[in-house]
């Protein structure tokens, strides 16, 4: 039996790697998007291009704007005249947002009262112009506080004190690489599986397969392994450059790590052969794959967090395996979570695993064309 | 040079074959289709950056009703579910456990301290493992205090003023619905699904099965060959695009500012330069489950990360932001989201057309010179 299931192994992986294309599609393509991807995903601003409209001759408006054009986040590109110039600039996204400062800006700080800062932010993006507004907030509150210090304004009576566990600089990126660890997973795991069983399908040596003695829990099982190892190869190599060259710190255990990666592969490998058997021509099947992946993406608490979903929309993301796996993911990395912890995560993803590979094997002889 | 046929013809000929193709299996149809309003549903009605209900939780060690007015104001914000712990430690392990959110701690010495003129405390602890929403939390957090801190004052009778007054003014989304930029962004993501899925297979599959070699032999030319290919799929592709707006418009009720016209003008050009890459993927791979395997890695992800759809471009280190300007889906967002949400801005319009014809102009180029190659 096993002597069967290596042979038809050996056949698996002789067809995803004799084609050179093929090969380079299954190295070339998840190393490059690592690489790019992980520079490229992140929510923190660091080249904000402004304009200054200032109207106030004082030394106030003067003291503000140099907190801003000392920040590295922001670069001033423009300084406007007149009102007329604020529109055009926005609009044709020259600048992100535009300074005003009015006029008695100086004379009201100097007389006790709030100078005025508008501040117009080009919302067509509109996280962009949240996490910009955070830091407008803190670069005006530390020019506040240094001016009721230097002028003798009452200072308030209680202050806020922000401490921030796990990722103290608040870096978005900490959360996303370890994210597209479980992206880039998956899409490795369903490229390997998702066609396999349609090209056979197409091409009629599927039926070939079946009148051998090989039961269909040994095809099943045949099919799976090159996923599986594939899969558990190039998730290590991206965890590997993860760790050395983004510097991202694994806190936590490389068992649990891998309990999370091999139940999650196993789940994408199984999810990826069902849809496979499902499809009766590749482009069926690579409709299927997509059909999977965009979804397991946007829901999986990559990018938008699960908890601002509705509740109907959480509840359809308990079926999906990237989902667990990102937490498991960052949990280990930054958290350094154990896997006592991390068991409710571990279960949902083999369940998830084993269902699957039971249902493309059912379909392997109960969907005969 | 003539030959039996006129050229029309003879491509009015493989367009009737690629429709009765397209018509008996219906996943072309599907990806047109359900495709898009599968996606936009879940999408639209799943997707949010606004966090709200975030559970916090709330340690006070020694109530007063200064402390109570302070608590009650987070209890009545929209944005928060306080959820209330006698003592710090059992709160940080909730934190730890990922049950709340962020801790917000009110030392048995807060009153004291507030009462002596202060500045008295106060403690947040937030778990910043998604840094993205844990700065929305701080701000929404800090926003609150803010206010009850006027309001203590004044009850105080004290007028507490700070020196600088923000006004801010977020244009063209003054509400800040996230919806109405994932939206528009999301079509452009799906569009290049669609484009590429469509066209992705349909030379491969003619490679595959040997009839490309059969269609060669006739007087049929190569460059009828690729547009037979490229005409019925395009329609199929508006038909999706026209679809999704539909559903922008008035699902998702995002404001459509600028002109439909200009919406639709471009969504064709994106449209050619999606279908145009589809071509060269089925072309570059030698068979359909090659070009299955490039199409999965080429469109969806560069789509999502790369093009400025969530993710801002100006933020990319500089190599990165090089390597977007290859992703057809980086102009159409930024026309998507302009013409959306802030009108007909020509300069914005106007270069991202000229970025994708130049797009479409050379997967073309390259589909003719790779399918003349393979001839040898």
């Amino acid at each position: 039996m096993f002597r069967r299931i290596w042979a038809l192994v050996v056949k698996e992986f002789l067809a995803l790697l004799k084609d050179k294309t093929s090969r380079m599609t299954l190295i070339i393509p998840p190393l490059f998007q690592l690489l790019i991807f992980s520079y490229a995903a992140s929510f923190d601003l660091n080249q904000v291009n402004y304009a200054v409209f200032n109207q106030d001759p004082g030394i106030a408006s003067r003291e503000l704007l140099g907190y801003f054009k000392g920040s590295p986040a922001f670069k001033l590109t423009a300084t406007l005249d007149h009102l007329g110039q604020v529109a055009p600039a926005v609009n044709e996204q020259k600048v992100l947002m535009v300074l005003h400062i009015p006029q008695d800006f100086t004379r009201n700080m100097l007389e006790g009262r709030s100078g005025q800062l508008q501040v117009i932010i080009d919302g067509r993006n509109s996280n962009t112009a949240m996490v910009l507004l955070g830091y407008i907030n803190t670069i005006v509150t530390t020019f506040s506080t240094q001016w009721s210090q230097d002028h003798g304004w009452a200072s308030p009576p209680a202050e806020l004190k922000v401490r921030t566990w796990f990722n103290p600089n608040l870096e978005s990126r900490w959360f996303i690489v370890p994210g597209i660890v479980g992206l880039l997973t998956l899409v490795v795991a369903l490229v390997v599986t998702a066609l396999s069983v349609a090209r056979e399908r197409e091409a009629g040596t599927f039926d070939q397969l079946l009148v051998t003695p090989l039961h269909p829990a040994e095809i099943l099982i045949g099919k799976a392994l090159p996923g599986i190892i594939i899969g558990l190869a190039e998730g290590s190599l991206i965890v590997f450059l993860t760790v050395n060259l983004f510097g991202v710190p694994m806190l936590g255990g490389l068992g649990a790590l891998y309990l999370g990666m091999g139940l999650f592969i196993v789940s994408a490998v199984g999810l990826g052969l069902m849809i496979s058997s499902i499809a009766v021509t590749q482009q069926q099947a690579l409709l299927g794959a997509f059909l999977f992946l965009v979804p397991a993406v946007i829901l999986s608490g990559f990018a938008t967090p699960i908890a601002n979903m509705p509740v109907l929309v959480q509840k359809l993301t308990l079926l999906n395996p990237l989902r667990y796996f990102l937490v498991i993911v960052r949990s280990v990395f930054l958290e350094g979570a154990e896997m006592s912890l991390l068991m409710p995560l571990y279960w949902p993803m083999a369940v998830i695993g084993v269902v699957t590979m039971i249902i493309a094997g059912w379909l392997f002889r109960n969907r005969l064309y | 040079m003539r030959r039996g046929m006129p050229g029309w013809r003879r491509l009015k000929g493989l367009i009737r074959k690629e429709y009765y193709q397209i018509i008996r299996d219906p996943s072309s149809i599907a990806i047109a289709f359900v495709l898009p309003a599968v996606l936009l549903f879940i999408f639209g009605y799943g997707v949010s950056l606004d966090a709200k209900n975030v559970p916090l939780a709330l340690v006070v060690e020694q109530p007063s009703p200064a402390t109570a007015s302070l608590i009650g104001d987070f209890q009545d914000s929209q944005w928060f579910e306080p959820k209330h712990f006698n003592d710090i430690h059992t709160a940080q392990e909730a934190l730890r456990h990922r049950e709340v959110m962020g801790i917000l701690w009110l030392r048995s010495s807060f009153t004291r301290e507030l009462f002596s003129g202060g500045p008295a405390p106060i403690g947040l602890f937030l778990n910043g493992v998604d840094g993205n929403t844990a700065r929305i939390v701080a701000g929404y957090v800090q926003g609150v205090w803010g206010k009850w801190l006027v309001r203590y004052a004044q009850s105080q009778g004290r007028e507490l003023t700070m020196p600088v007054d923000v006004q801010q003014r977020i244009w063209f989304n003054p509400e800040v619905r996230s919806t109405n930029f994932l939206v528009p962004g999301l079509i452009a993501v799906i569009m290049t699904l669609i484009g590429a899925l469509l066209t992705s297979m349909v030379v491969a599959r003619e490679w595959e099965r040997g009839t490309m070699e059969a269609l060669l032999v006739t007087p049929v030319r190569l460059r009828e060959i690729l547009l037979g290919k490229l005409i019925p799929y395009f329609v199929l592709g508006m038909g999706g695009q026209i679809l999704s707006v539909a559903m922008a418009v008035w699902l998702f009720e995002v404001p459509l500012r600028g002109s439909l016209w200009v919406l639709m003008g471009v969504s064709a050009l994106f449209l050619l330069a999606a279908l145009g890459m589809g071509l060269l993927i089925s072309t570059v791979a030698h068979n359909q489950f090659v070009a299955g395997q490039l199409a999965i890695f080429t469109t969806f992800l560069p789509a999502f990360i790369l093009s400025g759809f969530i993710f801002d471009i100006g933020s990319m280190p500089g190599w990165v932001q090089t390597i977007t300007h290859v992703i057809a889906a980086r102009y159409f967002v930024q026309v998507l989201q302009s013409v959306f949400l802030a009108g007909d801005v020509w300069p914005v319009i106007l270069v991202n057309s000229v970025a994708l014809v130049i797009m479409t102009a050379v997967f073309m180029g390259l589909v003719r010179l790779r399918s003349r190659k393979r001839l040898e």
